[in-house]
């Protein structure tokens, strides 16, 4: 399973990730307060010499992960010629690019695990309603196993719906794919319980 | 307890499935996403609160960095981006579609699309175009018309999913959890 972690280590990944995600709250909070083209514009430029900072290809990586904001910046940009008020176009359009790439920024630095154990830490005032960290972890763990496994079963369902009809898999394949879901969860269960239960 | 994590995160894995295959004509060739479709089979077949747990699970992994979204996407960056009204709305709807599978009395079918209707659409709906207003600072009317762009594709995703909760009714009506 590929993760958007970026492969190439930057100055950025050693830094602990509670931290990382604390200053990306307080920036944002900071883009939203500003209302006119010209500092945020100086934002989108900050973060862009922080993307090159870590490199060429971490930040060609960046420009990647930014590209599905280009409907609402068509949506907007087009809306705001219209109606001739493009300096109001421009802050929402730059504002949404500079929160959109500061938050890419710590998640393209920041592994998988150290984010899930933020979310772990986050998630203990829960603890009273039945949500342990164990129970966290292990849900994690399962979902992202389970990916893999549920892929192969659609395929595997699919060709066998090939096999015996010459329509294209549509919908239909849907029930078998969620019966085998709900079979594969008893029987992860059943596992569980073996093995000392979820805790 | 180990049956309701069990299948929390196994619907989680299932969402997640339902993104990353692009390639199933839902409609006779107009190709849209099926990842919604996860988010009412959550509420359908699991009901309220695992429903809305299993989304939950989902949406904490795709924060994490795990690029689970259709079109490949993922981060936090998605949480910033104009269509974060969507994903709040997610679990909300999960939890109105099973609440709503729990209490009627019609068949599973039908209770499926019409729950999925309401929940899936309606509910969604209005966290998205609040979101959309506020991330784009669009009036709520604007940012209804753009939402309006995703009404047909949703329309036959509930239709999709009242037959599959259907399916599974008639094949192993155990298997409904929201109507044990």
């Amino acid at each position: 399973m590929l993760t958007l972690t970026s492969p190439v280590e930057t100055w950025a990944h050693p830094l602990p990730a509670g931290l990382k995600l604390a200053a990306l709250a307080l920036v944002t909070t900071g883009l939203f307060a500003l209302k006119t083209p010209l500092p945020l514009g100086l934002a989108c430029l900050a973060t862009a010499l922080i993307y090159l900072s870590c490199g060429k290809s971490f930040a060609t990586n960046g420009l990647r992960l930014l590209w599905p904001l280009w409907p609402f910046v068509l949506i907007v940009g087009l809306w705001h010629l219209w109606t001739a008020s493009p300096a109001e176009g421009a802050t929402i359009i730059l504002r949404m690019i500079a929160a959109v790439a500061m938050a890419n920024f710590v998640t393209m630095t920041t592994r998988l695990s150290d984010m899930l154990a933020v979310f772990q830490w986050l998630a203990r005032p829960l603890r009273p309603f039945g949500l342990s960290p164990r129970r966290l972890a292990l849900a994690c763990a399962l979902m992202v196993r389970f990916i893999p496994v549920m892929l192969d079963r659609f395929g595997q369902i699919s060709q066998s719906w090939s096999a015996r009809s010459s329509r294209r898999p549509g919908w239909r394949v849907l029930v078998p794919v969620t019966l085998a879901a709900l079979d594969d969860a008893d029987r992860a269960a059943e596992a569980l319980r073996a093995r000392g239960g979820a805790g | 307890m180990e049956r309701n994590l069990t299948h929390i995160a196994l619907f989680a894995a299932l969402i997640a499935i339902l993104g990353l295959i692009p390639k199933i004509d839902l409609a006779g060739g107009v190709p849209i996403t099926a990842q919604s479709l996860g988010i009412m089979l959550c509420g359908t077949v699991l009901g309220a609160k695992r429903g809305a747990l299993a989304v939950l699970l989902f949406l904490a992994l795709v924060a994490a960095g795990l690029p689970l979204l259709s079109g490949g996407r993922g981060g936090i960056g998605v949480f910033a981006s104009p269509s974060v009204g969507y994903l709040v709305g997610f679990p909300v709807a999960a939890f109105v579609i099973g609440w709503l599978m729990e209490r009627t009395t019609l068949a599973a079918g039908p209770a499926a699309t019409l729950a999925s209707i309401i929940g899936g659409i309606g509910v969604l709906s209005v966290f998205g175009i609040i979101g959309m207003s506020v991330m784009l600072e669009r009036t709520l009317p604007e940012a209804a018309f753009l939402a309006g762009a995703f009404l047909p594709g949703d329309l036959i995703k509930t239709v999709i999913a009242g037959f599959v909760t259907q399916g599974l009714a008639r094949m192993r009506p155990a298997s409904l959890l929201s109507r044990a």
